[in-house]
């Protein structure tokens, strides 16, 4: 048996095995930029079903407020989810759109009702019961003038927040 | 032309005779050429039967007399895909008629239902099949779980039916907008709440306006703000192209995954226990054994059968693809049956000022629905995903070798399940009795954070203690597989008792009824 003469610590030579070989870094390298290339163009193409115009309708409307509405009472304009008050000469707007997972939740005479998960809202909005994270948002209104108002569902105001009629 | 003469003068047949002779045999000779090898009559035979055929060669030549029996798999996976099959039938042909429009959508779907000819039935098919796949495929995890078929080398194969099970409810909700009737439009705006939900975190830390990975999501999956023709569009390309390619991927690779983890999984003292076949089972290798394979490569390495005999196996055809054809043959006539009978519903069109009062999601999600009336972002997304990750390391985590193949398999066993079931039972009622008897945090202390009303609420109380049981059974029996039997039977238990709460005891305003007509008029 001979054993192979090693030698001892000298300088790294070129036939040494180098740290990483280079084929290795070479063909690691090629790896990583495929899987590179893969990412970005899957970030890329995921641009586009990102949409850049929305097409919600718009959520800013007139509405007219008819002169029976009594105070406390909500008044609902058709197909809209914003609860209309007026209290004495102060009107305001609270939305309807439940704060959990957006059902429409239902004005009662103590408050909001949502249908689907039972959380229960003040006259205020104010979350009284249920997983309704956050209270009902009052909504931004404007006084056009008589009983006619522009309200912006999808501009939220401080609560408490009224003009005048 | 000399030769042509000389043939006739012999008294050959004419190439006319020869002409309708063979008209004659072509039914035959096409039957014989359509199946490679003749008919499934000696070993051999049974063998290019199966092999030699595009669609059946997926399966093994033979098949172990364990996997064969019903109780070692009751059929589940083959009718999980029988399911499919159906599914991808009857869905084409509703392609036919259905638009995917807002409005124009519920009307073609009224059409398919009253109008067109078979419409109503094709699409109560479709419907029940949809059901019966998501439960089978549960029922299909639930087995291979309580038999410890995850075990190496199969662990990749459970991470890829945890996938399959994804992709089979992602369908399944998919298919739940497009009739766009008021079911529909209020379970897909749950859902598409639930995607966004990230929010109630974000909002409560306050980062909600440079971090909003719940709008994105919502915004990404509704293609707006809210569910509308963008939503119809993209949910219905998700239904019908792009999940059921997925699914068919994952089906190729879980197939062809049972195939090369050597078929499936079965105790080390399968062939004790089985004893000898029987005389009736087609005697091993009766001819002379042929090289049926041809050997690419040799490689070193461990594979599924080395070092097994033959002697436990008999051929697949007929006995294992009987087998599957009689459940192929048993599924469909159920979700026939089911179809005859009882007519998929369809409300009235989609109203977005009017929500349905309960709204209800799909039945399978009505468990996570009584977690989400407690908080949107634990019961949608939080524990879905500790669930998720948790079945999908199971094994991973589970490295031991009792009881593999066996129900209910390893330390505890079957008392352990009953114990965990009876325990997971009381848990879940007791915590849902509490709620709906005394309420919780909100109705208590009104001006909790929200922080504290998303992490402490009663979904995240029953998951922390399911936990701690497991881990108690985990010490008690010193096994890793205890705590899962433990824990997998707690969630079972769990996601039985919230489903049916949500389907059958919550009436409006999410609110608790013993029954239906207690419900107040509406």
């Amino acid at each position: 048996m001979t054993t192979d003469a090693k030698p001892t610590q000298t300088a790294r030579s070129r036939l040494e095995p180098e740290a990483m070989p280079r084929r290795d870094f070479l063909g690691l390298a090629a790896w990583w930029s495929a899987a590179a290339a893969l990412l970005f163009g899957f970030l890329g193409a995921m641009r586009l079903p990102k949409a850049a115009v929305l097409p919600s309708p718009s959520k800013k409307f007139k509405v007219t407020l008819p002169a029976s509405v009594a105070t406390g009472q909500p008044y609902v304009p058709a197909g809209r989810s914003v609860a209309i008050y007026k209290d004495g000469a102060n009107v305001y707007a609270i939305s309807t759109v439940c704060t959990h997972l957006g059902c429409i939740v239902k004005a009662t005479d103590s408050g909001f009702d949502c249908p689907c998960h039972g959380s229960k809202f003040a006259k205020d909005g104010s979350v009284l019961k249920g997983p309704a994270p956050k209270g009902l948002p009052w909504v931004e209104l404007k006084h056009l003038g008589g009983d006619i108002f522009l309200v912006d569902e999808g501009k939220a105001v401080a609560a408490g927040t009224t003009v005048i009629a | 032309m000399n030769n042509v003469v000389e043939k006739r003068n012999a008294g050959e047949e004419s190439a006319v005779g020869r002409f309708v002779e063979n008209l004659k045999a072509a039914p035959h000779r096409f039957t014989e050429t359509m199946f490679r090898s003749g008919r499934p009559h000696s070993d051999r035979t049974r063998s290019t039967f199966v092999f030699g055929n595009v669609f059946l060669h997926l399966h093994s030549v033979r098949t172990h007399r364990w996997s064969l029996r019903w109780s070692a798999t009751w059929g589940l996976g083959i009718a999980a895909f029988s399911c499919f099959f159906v599914l991808v039938a009857t869905g084409v042909l509703l392609m036919f008629y259905y638009k995917p429009y807002p409005d124009v959508a519920y009307l073609s779907i009224k059409d398919i239902h009253f109008v067109v000819p078979t419409g109503r039935f094709i699409r109560n098919i479709h419907r029940w099949s949809g059901n019966m796949m998501v439960v089978i495929v549960l029922l299909h995890m639930a087995r291979v779980f309580y038999t410890a078929a995850y075990r190496p080398p199969r662990e990749f194969n459970w991470v890829t039916g945890m996938g399959l099970l994804a992709v089979t409810l992602g369908l399944s909700f998919t298919g739940y907008l497009l009739p766009w009737d008021q079911l529909a439009y209020w379970a897909i705006t749950i859902g598409a709440n639930i995607a966004q939900s990230p929010r109630e975190v974000t909002d409560a830390l306050g980062m909600t306006q440079w971090f909003d990975v719940g709008g994105l999501q919502k915004l990404i999956l509704l293609g707006s703000e809210e569910v509308g023709e963008e939503a119809l569009i993209r949910f219905y390309l998700f239904h019908v192209m792009i999940l059921p390619l997925a699914l068919v991927a994952l089906i190729a690779v879980h197939f062809w995954r049972i195939r090369k983890d050597g078929g499936l999984a079965r105790p080390v003292d399968a062939d004790t226990r089985l004893g000898p076949p029987s005389g009736e089972v087609y005697p091993v290798f009766t001819e002379a054994p042929q090289k049926t394979y041809s050997l690419a490569a040799i490689v070193k390495g461990r594979t599924a059968v080395v070092g097994r005999g033959p002697e436990q196996t008999i051929p697949s055809m007929p006995h294992l693809l009987f087998g599957e054809a009689a459940v192929f043959m048993l599924t469909i006539a159920l979700s026939v049956i089911l179809a005859i009978f009882l007519d998929a519903p369809l409300k009235e069109v989609a109203n977005p000022a009017v929500p349905e009062n309960p709204a209800k999601a799909p039945w399978y999600f009505l468990g996570l629905q009584e977690l989400v009336s407690h908080s949107a972002f634990m019961g949608g997304i939080g524990i879905p995903m500790i669930v998720l990750i948790g079945l999908g390391l199971i094994p991973y985590l589970d490295r031991e070798t009792e009881g593999t193949g066996i129900w209910f398999g390893g330390p505890g066993g079957r008392p352990l399940v009953v114990g965990s079931a009876i325990f997971g039972l009381a848990a879940v009622v007791a915590v849902e009795a509490f709620v709906i008897r005394f309420g919780w945090i909100r109705q208590w202390w009104p001006n909790t954070p929200q922080l504290v009303v998303t992490l402490v609420n009663p979904g995240t109380l029953l998951t922390f203690l399911y936990a701690v049981y497991s881990v108690w059974c985990l010490r008690k029996y010193d096994s890793t597989r205890a705590g899962a039997l433990a824990l997998f039977t707690c969630f079972v238990c769990g996601f039985v008792v919230l489903t049916v709460i949500g389907s059958y005891f919550r009436g409006p305003n999410w609110d608790f009824y013993w029954s239906p007509s207690q419900w107040p008029g509406h």
